[in-house]
C-alpha cells in the first residue's frame, strides 16, 4: 500500500470530540499515505470520519476536537506535533483543501479576486502590485471565462460551478504539492460536476500536484482515484488500488458498498441497502471492529482487540479479522 | 450610492408628514389648560380668554393646523411661551449637549461591548465569556435612571471622585467659543485642554450610564454574530487557506458579523436618543430631552412639537446612514434595492 516516497503518511491517528452528549471517538488508530502525483479516494458514509480526518490532518479540527495520538509527516514534518503557525504556512501553500457546497464556503462580501489575492500575499512574496495580475491568472488557469472581469465579482454573482472554480483556485494559488478535496461536487448539478471533476484531474497531473477526493460516492472515486481508502465508522477498513478493490473487495464493509453503487453493477434491482447503522460513536465500549454488529461474518474472536490488518496483496490490507 | 439616499429620502417623507400630524393632534390632546397655566392663578376668565386669542388656541383644530404648518414651512418652530425663547434656537442650542452625551456614550459602548463579543465568541466557555454574559445580564436588567443615580451616589457621593452632576461644566467654568457646540471639540480647537478635561470630567458618568444601558445588546449581538460567522463554510475555507489567525477573526469573520450588529447599533441609538430625556434629568444635562419634559410639564406646546420632530428627522437620518453602512458593508444588499 505504500508508494516508494509518500508525500503524506498518516500512523495510528486518533481523533475525539467533546460533547455535551459525552466523547465522540471520531477516529481511531488511522493509517495511511498518499504518494507524490497520486489520487487517492477516501470514501465512506456520511459520518465516517473521512472529513475529520483532514481536517485534524491540516490542523482545522473545530475547538471541541482533539488528535489523541498519531502521526502524519507531511514533507518531513509531523503535522500533528507542529506548532499553530507551522501549519498556518503549510496550510494553503503546501496542502490546501477544497469543500461542498462552493457558494457558501466563499467570503460572501469580498470580491472573490482579493480573495485569491489574500491567499497569495499570505503566502508568497508577491509584491503588491503583482498581487492582481497574478489573481487573474489563477481564475483563468482554472478556466474561468473572462477572468478580468469575474476578478471584481462577489460570490452570490456567480454560479455554483464557478465559485467551486474560484475555490479551487484559491487552493491553487500558491502551487501546493496536495489538493485535498472534500466533496467537491456536492451541491453542484450533474453537468458541472464533471466538469469540476474532469479540472481538478487535469490541474493535478498537469502540477504533478497529489489529490486526495473525499467522497460517499464510490463510483465517482473509481472513476477518477488511484487507489481507494475505505472509512467506517472512524476506521481504515481497507485500503487498495481502485481496479483489485472493485475486482476483490476484502472487508465486507466494502463489498456492501460496491454492491450499492450503480456504477459496478449490471443490473439496478441487485442494488442492496447496508443493513443498520454507523455505530454510536460516543459509547465507551465501542468493540474492537466497529462494523461487527452490521456484519453477517461476524463471530466471537471479532471483539478482540487489536482490530488486525491484513496484508491482501502488494498494495492492499484490510482490517478484518475474517476478510472475504 | 446618491440614488439610494435620494430614494430613502422621498420615501422619509410620508414619515414626516405622519409625525408632524401626530405630535400636533398629541400634544393638544394632553390634558391642561395652557392659556389657564399662563395667566396664574389670579387671572379673570377675561384675561384668560385674552392670552387664549393671543397664543391662537381659540381657532378650531384644523386652524391650528393650518397655522402650525404653515409656520414649519417657513422654518419656524414657534414661540416657547415658558422661556419667550424661539424654539428653534433653544433645540439648535441644546441639541450639541444631547447629541456629545449619546454619541460618546455609544462610542464607549462599542468600544468594550465590540472587543468584548468578539473575545467572547472566539473563546466560549472561558471567563471572558462568562464576563460578558455577566456584564449583559446586568445591562438588561438595570433600569437607566437607576444606573446614573447608583453612579452619582457611588462616585459623587460616596467616593467623591466624580464632579456633581450639575450640567455640562463647573460654574467655574465659562463654555468654550461656539463652533460645533460639542464642548469636547469646541475646547480643542479653542487650545484650552484645561477646559477640555473639565468638559469630560462632567461627561465620564452620564457616557458611562449610556453606555452600559447599550452596551448589553450590543456585546450579545456580536457575541451571537460571531459565533455563527465563526463556525460557517467560509471561514473553515479561510483556515484551510492558511490565512492567518487575525486576518480569518476580522477580514473574514468580524466585517461579516458587523451586519447584525449594525442592526442593533441603529437601534440602540434609537433608544438613547429616547432615554436622554431621562439621563438629561438626573445629570441636569441642558440637552433637548430636559427642554422638552419641562415644556411638557408646562403644557407649552411649541417646544414639545419641536422636539418630537426633531428626534423623527434624527432617527430618519440614522436609519438613512444605517442603510448606507449596510450597502458599505454588504455587496449583496444593493441588489436587493
Amino acid at each position: 500500500m505504500d508508494s516508494p516516497v509518500p508525500l503524506l503518511s498518516v500512523e495510528s491517528l486518533g481523533v475525539e470530540f467533546r460533547t455535551r452528549g459525552g466523547t465522540v471517538h471520531a477516529l481511531e488508530d488511522v493509517s495511511f499515505t498518499v504518494g507524490k502525483g497520486e489520487t487517492v479516494g477516501v470514501v465512506g458514509e456520511s459520518g465516517s470520519g473521512k472529513s475529520v480526518l483532514f481536517y485534524a490532518v491540516l490542523g482545522i479540527l473545530d475547538a471541541a476536537g482533539r488528535i489523541t495520538g498519531g502521526r502524519a509527516v507531511f514533507g518531513g514534518l509531523d503535522l500533528v506535533r507542529a506548532s499553530a503557525s507551522e501549519l498556518e504556512e503549510i496550510r494553503g501553500r503546501e496542502a490546501a483543501m477544497i469543500f461542498q457546497n462552493p457558494r457558501v464556503a466563499l467570503n460572501p462580501i469580498r470580491k472573490v479576486g482579493h480573495q485569491i489575492e489574500d491567499v497569495l500575499a499570505r503566502h508568497t512574496s508577491t509584491p503588491s502590485a503583482e498581487l492582481r495580475r497574478r489573481a487573474v491568472e489563477a481564475l483563468a488557469a482554472v478556466r474561468i471565462p473572462d477572468p478580468e472581469r469575474r476578478y471584481h465579482a462577489y460570490p452570490f454573482e456567480l454560479s455554483g460551478g464557478l465559485c467551486q472554480r474560484i475555490m479551487i483556485a484559491i487552493a491553487l494559488a500558491c502551487s501546493p504539492s496536495l489538493l485535498v478535496a472534500d466533496e467537491p461536487t456536492t451541491g453542484l448539478d450533474v453537468t458541472t460536476q464533471a466538469a469540476v471533476m474532469d479540472l481538478i484531474g487535469e490541474l493535478a497531473r498537469k502540477r504533478n500536484m497529489a489529490s486526495v477526493l473525499i467522497t460517499h460516492d464510490l463510483g465517482l472515486a473509481a472513476e477518477h482515484c488511484d487507489r481507494i481508502v475505505v472509512m467506517h465508522a472512524g476506521h481504515v477498513v481497507e485500503v487498495a488500488p481502485t481496479a483489485e478493490l472493485f475486482a476483490r473487495p476484502r472487508h465486507p464493509y466494502t463489498a456492501r458498498l460496491i454492491a450499492t453503487t450503480p456504477h459496478a453493477v449490471a443490473d439496478l434491482r441487485s442494488l442492496a441497502a447496508i443493513p443498520g447503522s454507523l455505530p454510536d460513536l460516543r459509547r465507551g465500549d465501542l468493540p474492537a471492529c466497529r462494523f461487527l454488529d452490521r456484519c453477517d461474518r461476524s463471530e466471537a474472536a471479532c471483539l478482540q482487540r487489536p482490530l488486525p490488518r491484513v496484508s491482501a496483496g502488494p498494495a492492499h490490507a484490510v482490517a478484518c479479522r475474517r476478510p472475504l | 450610492m446618491l440614488r439610494l439616499i435620494g430614494k430613502r429620502l422621498l420615501a422619509a417623507i410620508p414619515n414626516v408628514i405622519g409625525i408632524v400630524i401626530v405630535t400636533f393632534v398629541l400634544t393638544r390632546a394632553l390634558p391642561g389648560d395652557p392659556a389657564a397655566f399662563y395667566a396664574g392663578p389670579a387671572a379673570t376668565q377675561e384675561a384668560v380668554e385674552q392670552i387664549r386669542a393671543s397664543l391662537g388656541l381659540d381657532q378650531p383644530l384644523w386652524g391650528q393646523f393650518i397655522d402650525y404648518v404653515g409656520d414649519l414651512a417657513r422654518g419656524d418652530l414657534g414661540l416657547s411661551v415658558s422661556t419667550g425663547q424661539q424654539v428653534l434656537d433653544e433645540i439648535l442650542r441644546r441639541l450639541p449637549a444631547s447629541l456629545e452625551l449619546t454619541l460618546l456614550g455609544l462610542l464607549v459602548a462599542c468600544a468594550i461591548a465590540l472587543p468584548l463579543g468578539i473575545l467572547a465568541a472566539t473563546r466560549p466557555g472561558s471567563w471572558v465569556d462568562h464576563a460578558c454574559r455577566l456584564v449583559t445580564t446586568l445591562g438588561v436588567s438595570l433600569p437607566i435612571f437607576f444606573t446614573g443615580l447608583l453612579l452619582a451616589y457611588v462616585f459623587y457621593y460616596l467616593l467623591g471622585i466624580a464632579p456633581p452632576p450639575v450640567g455640562r461644566l463647573d460654574s467655574m467654568y465659562s463654555p468654550p467659543a461656539h463652533v460645533t457646540g460639542f464642548y469636547l471639540v469646541d475646547s480643542l480647537l479653542a487650545g484650552d485642554p484645561e477646559l477640555f478635561f473639565a468638559a469630560g470630567k462632567q461627561m465620564v458618568l452620564p457616557v458611562l450610564t449610556l453606555a452600559i444601558f447599550v452596551l448589553a445588546p450590543l456585546a450579545r449581538m456580536t457575541r451571537a454574530a460571531m459565533l455563527g460567522v465563526l463556525s460557517s463554510d467560509f471561514v473553515r475555507t479561510a483556515r484551510a487557506s492558511g490565512l492567518s489567525a487575525a486576518t480569518v477573526l476580522y477580514r473574514y469573520a468580524f466585517r461579516n458579523a458587523m451586519l447584525p450588529v449594525v442592526t442593533t447599533l441603529g437601534m440602540v441609538f434609537s433608544f438613547m436618543l429616547g432615554s436622554s430625556v431621562v439621563i438629561e434629568k438626573v445629570f441636569a444635562w441642558p440637552g433637548i430631552g430636559s427642554f422638552a419634559v419641562d415644556a411638557l410639564v408646562q403644557s407649552d406646546y411649541a417646544p414639545v412639537q419641536g422636539f418630537v420632530l426633531v428626534m423623527a428627522l434624527l432617527f430618519v437620518t440614522l436609519n438613512l446612514m444605517i442603510d448606507l453602512l449596510y450597502t458599505l458593508i454588504d455587496p449583496r444588499v444593493s441588489i436587493d434595492d
